[in-house]
């Protein structure tokens, strides 16, 4: 996307910023391996496209579709003759170009475009050729917003100039042309000139692309019609991007490739592409390679940057492999099992370049070799299959063409961090290892490593002393901001525990901005996370991924493809540097011979030169660093050691981001390393940042000074607390990297994950370009001023900071701490008030909480209201009876939470019509029915599953109408989403976006293991993704589960505030959810890591604001419900909540303060003190808390809701929403910090026609009329109603998703989830199923599929029986061909399935209960796996049972390497014994003896789908029962164990 | 938090108490502090909460979490430092404090609260006996002089955090020792002396001057206030001499009972009974009242009250009664809707425990004279409370045989000559006027002369008095130096 003038997105105005865009989509191609072309292939591209549609999405407009395209060999012959009719004889192929060019409407600026093309073509020696107008069809209907913005299509064509005789030549010289004429039309800056856009530039290929449906391609562009349009490829995409701006450019292909998926790096990428410029040469491109600059552009796409980079890395002289795998490296660091030399490769070559990290299947060609690869996590899917008469076919699912089985050779998919490539010029398929093996041959990688590398842990220890400090450890700790809390909750526990401290409930003190404390620099900044458009990485179970190496150096030139002196570099095996490192780092030039030279750079200055002198030493710092580099240095070391009581430091992450910054601009970066030294680094956070802005290393002397004091000169322990704290903060990047979806250290450095809050927009411009700030608030003289002020009072005569370190207060209140919302004196009252009833009592709770004027804490605090002239009367506004029903209860499950506390607010929800949320521990299904006066809840219930009982009234009702679906899928069947009235789907957790959770084992009673289908006494994990949702296209297809499972439900989806949530809620819309729920990120918590309460996610002021403003302009907002949430406390928070355009309004907190909590802050411990976060039966006898005070509490709310209404002149709560012009920031704030902010950004209105909703008004078209489950339903009728047998047999398609699950829903609904006697309703099937197939399919139900399944199969599974054989005509062997894809049988709890063939990754992931045979799995089987049994008859991926804690898998393992692929931290490997000798007494799981239930189930896997490999096994069973392996969790043998011992608790098992 | 189930495994331990039988025959303190062993297992009660309400709950914010958990873990020097950090002087409060943070204490919703106070009495009494508590001498000399008038809490604490923040400091006395009402108005049995007499050493050795038997502003106080002044300092005088003045001269004025026979010998104004008591077992001459072997009527039921009955015991009086105009308390205040304030509930000190017969809604109605002129008896009603309205109930007069009537019902205000001669403005209640917050606080409407404790606020606790005299000193402080270090 060279022209980066921005096609119809809308420019930046109030949050809404167009940078924050992403897509999402369906990719695929077809080609023949002997490079045959044909049109043929043109049509099969054209037929992929169709039928991959539904990963697309569609506009307010259902003619606007997000953008599709095809990718082609350019069709010479057609080209030939088409050229000939305007006189333009085209020499031979691949001696001319064709650019597809989109040019602007307006005549003369496309003329001004041509020319400009023109210009360039003749500068680079080359020849035009001529132009030809690309005909398009003006029939078919198109939207009027894409009509509009719809550019002139015209191709030029270029021949070859006299100095080029090769192909590849021109290809460079095409690549020239393009990049340069369109850097010149930039700069032309023309009004009209926005259309423009290079889609092709080559001798080889061609793109058709635009803003087009998947089915338009082909009618749109009439040459794809024509019969002599051929190519032995069709590379197609189909996009879902999350906005509806029409942008023709956005479709993919690009040149080079097409992407499904997400780089979350992209920030830093592009920085250190920018940093490069000037640094880097290259022997084949050579002084053109000026021309090309600058490679990106702000606001480009991921994808348009990936290609671009690639691209580069093709012309500069890489093959196209060996530049995907630099830009897309296998997670080679902790492969186990990799090849030495291909090891070498990757270990080279990452000094080279840091990943492109994130989600990824790219499919790439130049026009004679295509190929795809995947990322090192696999989180994409990419299937593909070979016929015998050589074609291949690839795409995101598989029956996206008609192929008849018989002339399939073989059907596989891409696995994590493979690549494979059709060589059309060799007419040959090269698969991943021969592709690798042979670049990692080509040259002596592993020699020249141990040559360069120098690893910084086994240089020697440097003998002389280093310089302590004279200042005393207690003033330096003072100086930089140290408090009591920074070593009680933030030090001791990583170096007693080696990990960060966990902490409950959520974040309710000031933001630093409004805090009259002084705050660290640090706290300003918020790191970012993945939700929805990237899955986040499970760092602890799928660590294999993760890698915190770093070099510290400078990188090697990149073009520099013939590199044969490559220079030195220096790895250190993790970013924290201890005091022996640093002074090896210090004294570098003595161990490389001078080939290394550090540099210090002190970040002190003259205290005395107050803040005013701060900005003149950065001015000065970053010229030191430049003439540092200049001059040979190429190790910086940012320093503020010298600190003492006269100096003071410039806040280290702001020197540092300064100095990296100014590098980057200069092209110097990437010729030093940048290593910090700071005393004021001490969290995982601090770490995050200093290397999320550029340092490669940190060197935290202060911290470790600490520790060392800590250790009372025990050096033993000392030593220890210095390991387990480096530990920890390593364990600690590597959740703040996952969280956003990063596995690597070495593309987190630099790639500025963050954003700030309460920073000046031109101060971070400056000093942290490119990160999102929307308030505004301090500058750098403020910064420097806060700085000083916690120096000055280190070094000042206060006698409490004499022996002493401040108090803190930040994360338990203390008086003269940090300010918080909830204070002593606010819970009081408002139990008070519930409890009595009394509205007097409210209200001053309401002032504690509303009034800010003296104690700034939240953004909304500095709000004011415009008040009406005339206010309306209190009678004339809405009743507190309608208004209440907008209020949720927050999602906390039971677990979490007490049965006790979570009943009590269930009732209390059913009462006034509001709805409560089960939270993710599922819901026992006695509390769906209606309840009588008198009833008692122990009666519901059971007395022993309760400590406190209820008596009920009239009408009440236990069932929490929102029903959570999280990743753990914890009693997900489809008798609980039937009884739903709201499903939502949590992406995140304000108090721990991007982070799963942990339910410790001592908290999983009996009847918590009975709720989430697993075993009491052994801990369950939530991922920290749902594994079914990697993608925007992967949650629409959730949510289109969900609404089959329950069509009457409301489909939610709960996004976390932060940047660009807006545009994730904008896709969410298209997505087809009802409602989205925005979280502040201060929401609570039973048990999080205090950096991710403290530093994840933004105040939902900024997010609800921005989804509003991003929602209307894309005129989304109507289709979709809004929800606010996080630390919501009173009628203000409500309307302003209101204004700024909520629907419905969630609270959680509050309403556990009703019901007695006090902010103890121990939910982790299990200890809370009045019943309500606890389990403990002791303390639930103590928990007091009553549905009558909760009412109350919600209707004091929506009286002083009515009362603000009425000043505010408005009648209807309707008319509140989206009303931010009633909203002004408080005049007069004198705070000296605050008075900086500015918040019109958060009142800003769209500017868009009235006819625009700006609340919720329509509804969401599901498409559930064209499922194939209304057929089922209509022939199951007799079943249904009579229970009376029924057979079925229908054919399937992909496009059929989700089969089988309405049909489900049916039957829970009527029968529970006991459902139907086996077999009654019986499906056989054939084809290839679409995505879903059998999800949550109910008991009763059995579907026979012959064919293939594609991802998600047997989601949610629910008693249900899945059985898929493969064609009769189909010739694979079942072991060695795929037949569904990945996360198959996620989070099922009940039933059984067969598959005759091969699963992809995550296979019975969450499994609780269900069998499954396969034969064959990818990676990360059986992961997070807490019941059932898993039968393997073939090989294994890698990380096979990563936390595994229940069940049982069985794996033939016929060449004994499984051991190697499984995970064994949670697992222990055992024989399967004769089931004679299988000791008497032992537990057996599912009280059978191993070998008597796997027989029996191998027997039946050979009955019901025919099996070959099945009947092998039985036919030799004795032999083969040898080569089984039994995955036994250790936790699940224990809990067995004890549960033996109990015989009473038997059945629970 | 040493441990996290500590508050499940653990009872509350009260101190222990020496028997009434043989307390009763002394004056000294007959409650021992914790062990090492108890303290350690009392800390390890505590939960460490994420909202402390005893931080609030304490007038001088007490971080006490923190020095549970030092306790709990033995670290006692630095329990101390944190205790010594909010608290000037914890071995007071530490014994007479209704520790109002353990009306406060989180556990105290369902269970027995933290005992706070058997803590911080441990750890100051550990701190004592180790010898930390040592004169902190201020490393400046701001040469900034500075009167407190009073020596009671409130200017003592005043007194010493202006000492450690450099000022010359003279604190004013009356009466012939240092102490105010922690000296005169409390009975040794609740806080021997010496406690008060080492505390005054410290300040001494930080430079604070004491001058006793001195008199500000004027000789005449109302009756029933105990004076031993010699000489008078007028306030003009006072001005002239420091850079600043500190009013900490407490409530001292009694509330008076008019009614018949008011004018009886044996109708006294509480203090005017203990503060000679106080002086007899000072050795500074004998209390010329004496109950041995009468019969004493105590007229209020607070704290003073409880010291008149326990006084009296330990004369040997043959019957003790206190009455209470209020109806009797609720033996069990309602939790759920007054924790974490303080409640409204019976409560029976140790000097209850040693012997007296409690009388609530009691409206004494006349003394009867003896006819020598002291008192034979006292004739009461009883009454009836309805929405904050008192009506006699008919028919319930009663008589009761009295020796000597003790009037223990509060304070009413400052001595209002005192106020005068500044010109210091009153408020409503005749208390010297100041706020305790913001621009000026604590600051009079006269220049450089502020006010602190009692004199300020009303009769009130000790506590409450310490966190007057921290925060007034600030304020001066800041007054003088034009900014302050001293802690809120």
């Amino acid at each position: 996307m060279e022209n980066a003038v921005q096609q119809a997105l809308p420019d930046r105005q109030g949050l809404y910023d167009p940078a924050n865009e992403h897509d999402a989509c369906g990719v695929g191609f077809v080609a023949h391996v002997k490079g045959q072309k044909s049109h043929s292939i043109v049509e099969q591209g054209l037929l992929i496209l169709k039928n991959l549609d539904h990963r697309g999405a569609v506009g307010a407009d259902p003619l606007m579709g997000d953008g599709a395209g095809l990718l082609i060999q350019i069709p010479d012959q057609f080209f030939r003759e088409e050229m000939a009719k305007q006189g333009v004889n085209l020499p031979p192929a691949g001696e001319y170009g064709v650019g597809m060019c989109f040019l602007p409407q307006e005549n003369a600026s496309r003329v001004a475009c041509e020319e400009e093309i023109e210009r360039s073509v003749k500068a680079e020696g080359q020849v035009v050729l001529g132009w030809r107008d690309v005909p398009v069809s003006r029939t078919m209907p198109m939207s009027p917003t894409v009509k509009a913005v719809e550019p002139i299509i015209r191709q030029i064509f270029v021949g070859r100039g006299p100095d080029v005789f090769v192909t590849d030549a021109l290809e460079r010289k095409l690549y020239v042309i393009r990049r340069h004429s369109a850097n010149a039309i930039k700069s032309l800056k023309l009004a009209h000139s926005k259309e423009f856009y290079v889609t092709s530039f080559s001798a080889r290929t061609i793109v058709y692309k635009g803003l087009l449906l998947a089915d338009q391609v082909g009618e749109y562009f009439l040459d794809l019609q024509d019969a002599r349009c051929t190519s032995a490829l069709a590379l197609v995409h189909q996009r879902f991007s999350t906005n509806t701006f029409p942008s023709w450019h956005l479709a993919h292909p690009f040149r080079m490739i097409a992407h499904n998926g997400e780089i979350n790096t992209l920030q830093g990428n592009v920085n250190w592409f920018k940093a490069r410029e000037k640094a880097i040469s290259s022997p084949i491109l050579g002084d053109d390679l000026d021309k090309i600059w600058p490679l990106h552009y702000p606001g480009q796409s991921d994808s348009a940057s990936f290609d671009n980079a690639l691209e580069l890395l093709v012309m500069g002289g890489y093959s196209m492999a060996q530049a995907m795998m630099l830009m897309i490296p296998e997670a080679w660091e902790k492969h186990t099992t990799m090849d030495e030399k291909r090891r070498a490769f990757y270990e080279y070559h990452a000094a080279m370049m840091e990943p492109w990290d994130g989600p990824a299947a790219v499919a790439f060609t130049d026009g004679r070799q295509i190929g795809a690869t995947l990322d090192r996590n696999g989180l994409r899917p990419a299937r593909y299959l070979v016929t015998d008469d050589d074609l291949v076919v690839m795409a995101s699912e598989s029956g996206v063409l008609p192929i008849p089985e018989k002339k399939i050779v073989k059907k596989w998919r891409l696995q994590p961090g493979k690549m494979f490539l059709i060589d059309m010029d060799q007419g040959r398929i090269i698969d991943d290892k021969e592709l690798k093996d042979s670049l990692a041959n080509a040259k002596p990688y592993r020699e020249w490593i141990e040559k360069i590398r120098i690893k910084l842990d086994e240089l020697p220890v440097v003998s002389e002393s280093k310089e302590d400090s004279a200042v005393s450890l207690l003033d330096r700790q003072q100086a930089f901001g140290y408090s009591q809390e920074d070593i009680k909750f933030i030090l001791e526990p990583m170096a007693a525990n080696g990990e960060e401290a966990t902490g409950s409930m959520g974040n309710d003190s000031a933001l630093p901005v409004l805090s009259s404390k002084d705050k660290v620099f640090y706290n300003y900044f918020k790191q970012l996370f993945a939700q929805v458009t990237n899955p986040p990485i499970d760092p602890i179970r799928e660590e294999l991924v993760m890698s915190v190496v770093s070099f510290v150096g400078p990188k090697p030139n990149l073009l520099n493809v013939s590199d044969i002196n490559p220079p030195i570099r220096l790895e250190v095996s993790q970013p924290v540097l201890s005091f022996d490192d640093i002074q090896k780092v210090r004294h570098i030039e003595k161990y490389t011979g001078g080939k290394f030279r550090s540099h210090e750079l002190d970040i002190c200055y003259p205290v005395a030169w107050g803040k005013e002198g701060v900005e003149a030493r950065l001015a000065s710092l970053v010229s030191h660093a430049e003439d540092a580099v200049r001059s040979g240095a190429n190790i910086l070391i940012i320093s503020d050691r010298k600190l003492d009581a006269d100096c003071v430091a410039i806040p280290a992450l702001l020197a540092t981001s300064a100095v990296h910054q100014h590098l980057v601009k200069e092209g110097l970066r990437t010729s030093t390393g940048l290593v910090v030294e700071t005393g004021s680094a001490r969290e995982v956070h601090h770490f995050a940042l200093l290397g999320g802005y550029g340092a490669e290393a940190v060197h935290p002397y202060l911290a470790l000074e600490t520790l060392r004091d800590l250790a009372h000169g025990d050096a033993e322990k000392a030593a220890k607390f210095e390991k387990n704290f480096i530990k920890a903060v390593s364990k600690g990047l590597c959740k703040v990297m996952s969280k956003m979806g990063i596995s690597t250290y070495m593309s987190y450095t630099g790639s500025q994950i963050f954003e700030a809050i309460g920073l000046k927009k031109d101060f971070v411009e400056k000093y942290f370009t490119g990160t999102p700030s929307n308030i505004e608030g301090i500058g750098v003289f403020e910064v420097a001023e806060e700085a000083i002020r916690t120096h000055k009072k280190a070094f000042s005569a206060d006698p409490v900071l004499a022996d002493m370190l401040e108090a803190g207060g930040e994360y338990a209140y203390r008086v003269r701490g940090e300010d918080h919302m909830w204070t002593p004196d606010a819970i009081a009252k408002l139990q008070h008030a519930t409890r009595s009833g009394e509205a007097k009592t409210y209200k001053e709770y309401a002032a504690i909480i509303n009034d800010q004027s003296k104690r700034h804490l939240t953004l909304r605090g500095l709000f004011e209201f415009r008040k009406a002239a005339t206010p309306v009367p209190l009678e004339e506004v809405e009743s507190a009876k309608e208004i209440v029903k907008r209020f949720a209860t927050g999602a906390m499950s039971l677990g979490s939470i007490s049965t006790e506390a979570h009943t009590t607010l269930a009732i209390a929800m059913n009462r006034i019509g509001g709805k409560s949320n089960t939270g993710e521990g599922g819901e026992d299904a006695k509390r769906f029915q209606p309840l009588k006066a008198g009833q008692k809840l122990s009666e519901v219930v059971g007395a022993s599953r309760i400590e406190r009982d209820y008596e009920f009234k009239e009408g009440d009702s236990l069932r929490s109408a929102i029903k959570q679906v999280a990743s753990g899928r914890f009693g997900v069947t489809t008798e609980y989403l039937v009884n739903a009235d709201q499903i939502q789907i949590k992406m995140a957790q304000g108090a721990k976006p991007g982070e799963g959770g942990q339910l410790p084992g001592h908290k999983v009673s009996e009847y918590i293991g009975f709720l989430r289908h697993s075993v009491p006494g052994v801990g369950l994990i939530s991922p920290p993704p749902h594994h079914d949702i990697y993608s925007i296209e992967d949650l629409a297809q959730l949510i289109h589960d969900l609404k089959n499972a329950n069509p009457v439900a409301s489909i939610s989806v709960k996004l976390v505030s932060e940047v660009g949530v807006g545009t994730v809620a904008a896709g969410v819309s298209k997505a087809k959810a009802d409602h989205v729920v925005i979280a502040g990120y201060d929401g609570g918590t039973g048990a999080s890591p205090l950096s991710s309460i403290k530093h994840a996610g933004t105040p939902w002021e900024l997010g609800l604001a921005e989804t509003q403003q991003t929602l209307v302009l894309n005129q989304l907002r109507g289709r979709i419900r809004v929800q606010v949430d996080g630390q919501m406390k009173t009628g203000r928070d409500v309307v302003i909540g209101a204004l700024l355009g909520a629907d419905e309004f969630g609270f959680a907190t509050a309403p556990l303060v009703v019901e007695g909590c006090i902010m103890m802050r121990k939910c982790h411990l299990n200890t809370c003190p009045v019943g309500v976060a606890t389990q403990d039966p002791v303390l639930r006898q103590r928990f007091s808390g009553q549905p009558e005070h909760v009412v109350n509490y919600f209707f004091f709310i929506a009286d002083e809701v009515r009362a603000i209404m009425a000043e505010l002149g408005i009648r209807k709560f309707d008319d509140l929403i989206g009303r931010s012009d009633l909203l002004d920031m408080r005049a007069g704030i004198e705070h000296w910090k605050a008075k900086g902010l500015d918040f019109s950004k958060i009142f800003h209105q769209p500017n868009v026609p009235a006819s625009v909703p700006r609340l919720h008004a329509e509804t969401q078209d599901h498409g559930l009329s064209k499922a194939l489950d209304l057929k089922f339903i209509e022939l199951a009728k007799p079943a249904l109603e009579k229970g009376q047998k029924v057979s079925i047999e229908l054919p399937i398609k992909n496009v059929n998703r989700t089969a089988g699950t309405m049909l489900s829903g049916e039957v829970a609904k009527r029968y529970g989830h006991a459902g139907l006697p086996d077999g009654t309703i019986d499906i056989k099937l054939t084809g290839t199923a679409g995505q879903s197939f059998g999800a949550f399919l109910a008991k009763g139900v059995a579907i026979e599929l012959t064919g293939e399944g594609n991802d998600y199969v047997g989601k949610g599974l629910s008693g249900g029986r899945i059985v898929i054989k493969p064609a009769g005509d189909f010739r694979g062997v079942t072991t060695q061909n795929i037949i569904v894809g990945n996360t198959v049988m996620y989070g099922a709890t009940e039933g059984e399935s067969f598959f005759a063939g091969v699963g992809g990754e995550r296979f019975c992931v969450r499994n609780s209960g269900a069998t499954a045979v396969v034969e064959g799995v990818g990676d990360h089987g059986c992961e997070y796996m807490t019941g059932g049994t898993v039968v393997v008859l073939g090989n294994t991926g890698r990380n096979f049972a990563a936390g595994m804690s229940g069940g049982i898998a069985y794996v033939l393992d016929e060449d004994g390497t499984f051991k190697s692929r499984c995970n064994l931290a949670q697992v222990a490997l055992e024989k399967v014994l004769p089931a004679a000798s299988q000791a008497k007494g032992e537990p057996m799981h599912r009280g059978l003896a191993d070998e008597d239930q796997l027989k029996d189930l191998v027997k039946r896997h050979a009955e019901l789908t025919g099996s070959a490999t099945a009947q092998g096994i039985l036919a030799n069973w004795d032999a083969y029962r040898e080569k089984f392996v039994k995955v036994y969790p250790n936790e699940y043998k224990r809990a067995l164990t004890e549960m033996a011992a109990q015989p009473q608790n038997k059945e629970a098992a | 938090m040493g441990k996290p189930t500590g508050f499940l495994e653990f009872q509350r331990l009260s101190e222990a108490y020496e028997p009434v039988e043989t307390r009763v025959k002394h004056y000294k303190e007959f409650v021992a502090h914790l062990s090492d062993a108890d303290a350690k297992v009392q800390g390890a009660r505590c939960m460490d909460c994420g909202i402390p309400f005893c931080n609030t709950g304490c007038p001088v914010n007490n971080i006490i979490p923190d020095w549970n958990d030092l306790v709990f873990r033995g670290n006692y020097q630095q329990a101390l430092e944190v205790l010594h950090s909010t608290n000037n002087f914890p071995e007071f409060t530490g014994r007479i404090c209704p520790a109002p943070c353990e009306a406060a204490c989180t556990l105290g919703i369902n269970a027995e609260p933290v005992g706070i106070k058997s803590i911080e009495h441990f750890i100051i009494d550990k701190g004592w006996e180790n010898g930390w508590v040592k004169p902190q001498v201020a490393a400046h000399k701001t040469g900034k002089k500075v009167a407190v008038v009073g020596s009671g809490p409130a200017g003592l604490a005043a007194a010493q955090q202006l000492a450690r923040a450099g000022h010359d400091v003279t604190v004013f006395e009356k009466n012939s020792r240092i102490g105010g009402l922690l000296r005169y108005g409390i009975p040794d049995f609740k806080l021997d002396k010496a406690i008060i007499d080492r505390r005054m050493k410290q300040m001494e050795a930080e430079g604070v001057k004491f001058r006793t038997k001195v008199a500000i502003g004027t000789k005449d106080v109302p009756a029933g206030i105990i004076n031993d002044a010699t000489e008078v300092i007028s306030a003009e005088q006072l001005k002239k001499d420091f850079d600043a003045v500190v009013l900490a001269a407490g409530s001292e004025v009694p509330r008076d009972l008019p009614i018949p026979g008011r004018e009886l010998k044996g109708t006294y104004a509480a203090l005017e009974f203990l503060i000679p008591q106080n002086k007899e077992v000072a050795g500074d001459g004998a209390n010329p009242i004496n109950v041995k072997g009468k019969h004493v009527v105590v007229i209020g039921g607070g704290d003073t009250g409880s010291d008149c009955v326990g006084t009296s015991n330990r004369h040997g009086a043959a019957s003790v009664t206190q009455f209470e105009l209020m109806p009797m308390p609720p033996e069990q205040e309602n939790k759920a809707l007054t924790w974490p304030y303080w409640p409204y509930k019976l409560r029976t000190s140790s000097s209850h425990e040693e012997g007296v017969t409690r009388d609530f809604a009691v409206a004494t109605k006349e003394l009867v004279g003896d006819g020598k002129g002291g008192i034979k008896a006292l004739k009461a009603v009883r009454v009836e409370w309805k929405d904050g309205k008192m009506s006699e109930v008919a028919g319930s007069e009663f008589e009761l045989p009295a020796d000597y009537v003790f009037l223990a019902m509060g304070f009413t205000n400052p001595v209002g000559a005192l106020l005068e001669a500044f010109g210091v403005d009153k408020d409503a209640r005749a208390n010297a006027k100041a706020t305790t917050d913001g621009e000026g606080c604590y600051a009079t409407s006269v220049a450089k002369v502020f006010a602190a404790g009692d004199v300020r606020r009303g009769q009130s606790l000790v506590v409450w008095a310490i966190r007057e005299g921290r925060q007034a000193a600030r304020e001066v402080d800041a007054f003088l130096m034009g900014k302050s270090d001293l802690p809120r």
